[in-house]
C-alpha cells in the first residue's frame, strides 16, 4: 500500500512536469489556429514549419538562436577551458577564492544577470544587438564551461603535463598534445551545455538584444504572444526543440556514465 | 678525476619553499655512466633534488653545470635529460606504441626510424606484444615498463629515475631491480636514481647519496655507506644497527657498553667521546662464555629465514641486537666478541645542547623563546650568552603545560641502554634529549629543565 502511494506520487510528479510539453506536442498535430481546438490529426502546421511557409522573421530568429548558440557556446568552452587549466594551477586560498567567484553568476538570476549587462553596455556606449546577446551569452555558460572541465582536470596525473615537457614538448605543444586530450570530455559537455542554456535564454537576450530588431526564438514567441495567441506553427516547432534539447540532455548523460564506468573498470 | 668526466655537478645548491629550506647548500657531482641514487628518508630533499636537475624546479642559490655549462633558465623540454617518475605519467589517451614514440615525433624524425626504436625499446623492456594495448590495461608493473621505455628511447645523456619502483609489490620490485641494472650496463647512460629504500639503493648503485634534511650526509659506494656510516643517521638508517655511545681511550682502543674493545680507528684523540656502530650480524655469538668478551642473556629471539634476531641484555645493563645462523632461547646465558674490523667508531656530531641566549635576569635566562629560572647569575641582564644543557638533564613531559615550553618528537635513536631524541621545539630549534622512557616519533612533549642544569657561557 505504501508503495502504491509513492509511486502514485512519483506519476503525479512527472504528469505535472511533463503535461504543458506533451499537450503542446499533442496540438501540434492538428491544423486548429486556437490551441485546445483538435480539429483533427494533420501534419500541415509541421509542412508549413520546414517548407518555409511561416513568416520571415520566424525563420530569422531560429536562425539568430542557432548561430548565438554556436558562437557562444564555442567562445565560453575556449574561454572556460582555459580558465580552468588556470585556476586549477593556482594554490590553495586563490584558488578556493577564484571558484566562488565562478560559482556565483550560476546562482545569479538570469534577470539581474540581463539588467547587470544592459546597464554596462548602455555605460559603454555599445550599440546593442548580436554582437551583445553573443557576449552575454559567452558570459553567463563560461562558468559551466569551468565547472564541466574542472573534475577532469582533477582527474589527471599532474605529472603528465611534466612528462611532455621532459619528453621535449614546449608547454603549448604539451596543452595541445597531453592537457587536452584528457580533458576534452569535460570540455564536449561543457560545449552541449553552453549550446543549450544559449537557445534557452530568454531574460539575458531580452535586455541586451538592443531595439535594432532583432529577436531569438524566445523573444519572438513572447513578442507573438502578446500581439494576440500564438503563430499555430510554434506548437510543432517547440515540439522539434524539445525533442533536440533532450537528445543533447541524453547524449551528456550517456557521456558521463560511461566515462564513470571507463574509470571503475 | 677530470673535469669531463663529471656530466653533473651541483654547486652549492639551496632551495627553499615558502620560506622552509628543503636544500641546503648541496655539492654533488655524478659521473658519465654512472648508477647513482639519492637516499633519503620522505622530506629530505630527494625529489627535489632530481626535479632541479630536470629543470621542473630551478634553485634559489648555486648552480647547476650539465657537460660543464650552467643550465639555469634552460627549460625541461630543452634539456638532454629524461626522467622516469613515480606514478608513471603515462599518457592515457595514447596508446603503449604512441606514448614511447611521443619523444621522438616531436624531434620530427622519419616514420621509419621512429618505428626501428620503439620496437627496439619494447623490445629492451619484454613489451613487443603490447604496443597497441591502451596503457590503462596494462598492470602496474607493465605501466612502468613502458614508462622507462619512453625514457630511454630519446637516448637521454642521463635518465632520472624518481621512486620508479614505488608502487610494485615486492617480488615484482626484485625484478624490476635486476632489469634497470642490466639496462643500465647495456645502455651506458648515467643513471639518477631516487628511493627511500636503503636495500634497492644498495642493490642497484655505484654510489649512494644519503639525504636528510636538505644535506647531503654521506656520499659513497654501497660497502662504504654501509660498513663505515659517517654519523649516527646514516647508520641508523641504511640496514640494521647498534649505535651506542662510548670513549676513545687512544688510537685504535675504545670503550663501549662497559668494556674496552680493540679497533682500526685513529685520529680522534684521547679520551674522546664517540658514537660506535657494531651491525647485528658482526656480534658473535656463542654459547660458552669463558673467553668471551662480554656476556649477557638473551631477551627475544625471532627467525627471520636465514638468520634469527635476537636482543641480548649485557650483564652491566645494555641491549643489542645479534643476528646469527644460530638461534638462543630466551632467557640463556651468552657470550659475545666483536672483532676489531667490526667496530666502527664516529665522531660525535655534539655533546651536548647548547643555545643561544641573553640573561634576563640574575635568576632568569632567555632561550628557546622561553625564560627559564636559573641559580643566581652574576652576569649582567641583556648579556648574550651561549645555554649548555647536558643530553640527560631534559626532562620530557607527557603534559606539555608541565614543561616550560613544548616541542615534538622528531627522531628516535636507541643506544643500547637509552634513547637518544631529537625535539623540535616550539620556537623551531632542535632540542636532544637522552632519556629511558619511551616516546613515538611525532609525540607532543612539555620540556622541563632544572634550573642547576642550566649552564651559560658568555660569548
Amino acid at each position: 500500500m505504501k508503495k502504491f502511494f509513492a509511486r502514485a506520487y512519483i506519476w503525479l510528479l512527472l504528469i505535472l512536469l511533463y503535461a504543458p510539453i506533451v499537450i503542446i506536442a499533442i496540438f501540434s498535430f492538428t491544423e486548429a489556429k486556437v490551441l485546445g481546438n483538435w480539429t483533427g490529426f494533420s501534419l500541415k502546421l509541421y509542412g508549413n514549419l520546414l517548407s518555409g511557409g511561416v513568416s520571415s522573421s520566424l525563420v530569422k530568429a531560429i536562425g539568430n538562436t542557432l548561430s548565438i548558440g554556436v558562437i557562444a557556446a564555442v567562445l565560453s568552452t575556449l574561454l572556460g577551458s582555459i580558465a580552468a587549466i588556470g585556476i586549477f594551477n593556482m594554490k590553495g586560498r586563490m584558488r578556493k577564492a577564484i571558484t566562488f567567484l565562478n560559482d556565483v553568476p550560476m546562482l545569479n538570476p538570469d534577470i539581474i544577470t540581463g539588467v547587470s549587462l544592459f546597464i554596462l553596455f548602455v555605460a559603454l556606449g555599445v550599440t546593442q544587438g548580436y554582437v551583445t546577446v553573443v557576449l552575454a551569452h559567452v558570459t553567463f555558460c563560461t562558468p559551466y564551461v569551468v565547472l564541466s572541465v574542472m573534475p577532469k582536470l582533477r582527474q589527471m596525473n599532474p605529472n603528465t603535463y611534466e612528462a611532455a615537457l621532459d619528453l621535449g614538448a614546449t608547454p603549448w605543444q604539451a596543452l595541445r598534445k597531453v592537457i587536452i586530450p584528457q580533458i576534452r570530455p569535460g570540455m564536449i559537455s561543457g560545449l552541449i551545455l553552453s549550446f543549450t542554456l544559449s537557445i534557452d535564454d530568454f531574460a539575458v537576450t531580452l535586455f541586451t538584444k538592443g531595439n535594432q530588431g532583432l529577436d531569438t526564438l524566445s523573444t519572438y514567441i513572447y513578442a507573438d504572444a502578446r500581439k494576440g495567441g500564438l503563430t499555430p506553427e510554434l506548437r510543432p516547432l517547440m515540439t522539434i526543440i524539445f525533442l533536440v534539447v533532450l537528445a543533447l540532455l541524453l547524449i551528456i548523460n550517456l557521456r558521463s556514465s560511461r566515462n564513470h564506468r571507463k574509470q571503475q573498470a | 678525476m677530470a673535469e669531463e668526466d663529471k656530466i653533473i655537478l651541483l654547486e652549492h645548491v639551496s632551495k627553499r619553499y615558502d620560506g622552509k629550506t628543503v636544500l641546503d647548500d648541496i655539492n654533488l657531482y655524478i659521473r658519465k655512466g654512472e648508477f647513482v641514487t639519492l637516499l633519503g628518508p620522505s622530506g629530505c630533499g630527494k625529489t627535489t633534488t632530481l626535479r632541479l636537475i630536470a629543470g621542473f624546479l630551478q634553485p634559489d642559490e648555486g648552480r647547476i653545470l650539465l657537460d660543464g655549462k650552467d643550465i639555469a633558465g634552460v627549460p625541461p623540454y630543452e634539456r638532454p635529460l629524461n626522467t622516469v617518475f613515480q606514478r608513471y605519467a603515462l599518457f592515457p589517451h595514447l596508446d603503449v606504441y604512441d606514448n614511447i614514440a611521443f619523444g621522438l615525433k616531436l624531434k620530427k624524425m622519419p616514420e621509419d626510424e621512429i618505428d626501428r626504436k620503439v620496437r627496439r625499446v619494447l623490445k629492451m623492456v619484454a613489451m613487443t606484444d603490447y604496443e597497441s594495448r591502451a596503457v590503462e590495461s596494462l598492470s602496474g608493473g607493465q605501466q612502468q615498463r613502458v614508462a622507462i621505455a619512453r625514457a630511454i628511447v630519446n637516448e637521454p645523456k642521463v635518465l632520472l629515475l624518481d621512486e620508479p619502483l614505488a608502487a610494485l609489490d615486492r617480488k615484482m620490485r626484485e625484478d624490476m631491480q635486476l632489469e634497470l641494472k642490466e639496462m643500465h650496463q647495456k645502455l651506458g647512460i648515467t643513471f639518477i636514481y631516487v628511493t627511500h629504500d636503503q636495500e634497492e639503493a644498495l642493490t642497484l648503485s655505484d654510489t649512494v647519496v644519503v639525504m636528510s634534511e636538505g644535506r647531503i650526509q654521506q656520499i659513497g659506494t654501497p660497502r662504504d655507506i654501509y660498513n663505515e656510516p659517517v654519523n649516527s643517521f646514516v647508520a641508523d638508517f641504511i640496514g640494521q644497527s647498534n649505535i651506542l655511545n662510548g670513549t676513545m681511550l687512544e688510537d685504535k682502543r675504545v670503550n663501549f657498553i662497559g668494556h674496552d674493545f680493540d679497533c682500526v680507528d685513529k685520529g680522534f684523540g684521547e679520551n674522546v667521546p664517540v658514537d660506535v656502530v657494531v651491525r647485528p650480524e658482526d656480534i658473535y655469538i656463542k654459547k660458552n662464555t669463558e673467553g668471551e668478551q662480554f656476556t649477557g642473556t638473551v631477551t627475544s629471539c625471532i627467525f627471520k629465514g636465514m638468520v634469527y634476531d635476537m636482543l641480548v641484555q649485557t650483564a652491566e645493563g645494555f641491549e643489542l641486537e645479534v643476528q646469527d645462523y644460530n638461534g638462543f632461547a630466551v632467557g640463556s646465558t651468552v657470550g659475545m666478541h666483536i672483532h676489531p674490523g667490526d667496530i666502527q667508531v664516529m665522531k660525535k656530531e655534539r655533546v651536548r645542547n647548547t643555545f643561544e641566549g641573553e640573561v634576563v635576569s640574575p635568576v632568569s635566562v632567555r632561550f628557546l623563546g622561553e625564560e627559564w629560572d636559573i641559580p643566581e647569575t652574576d652576569i649582567a641582564p641583556g648579556t648574550p650568552v651561549e645555554v649548555d644543557v647536558e643530553f640527560g638533564a631534559v626532562d620530557l613531559m607527557d603534559e606539555r603545560k608541565d614543561g616550560n615550553t613544548e616541542g615534538q618528537v622528531y627522531f628516535i635513536l636507541y643506544k643500547g641502554d637509552r634513547y637518544h631524541l631529537t625535539v623540535k621545539t616550539a620556537s623551531g630549534e632542535l632540542l636532544y634529549a637522552d632519556t629511558q622512557d619511551i616516546w613515538d616519533k611525532d609525540d607532543m612533549v612539555g620540556i622541563k629543565i632544572l634550573p642547576e642544569d642550566i649552564k651559560l657561557r658568555v660569548k
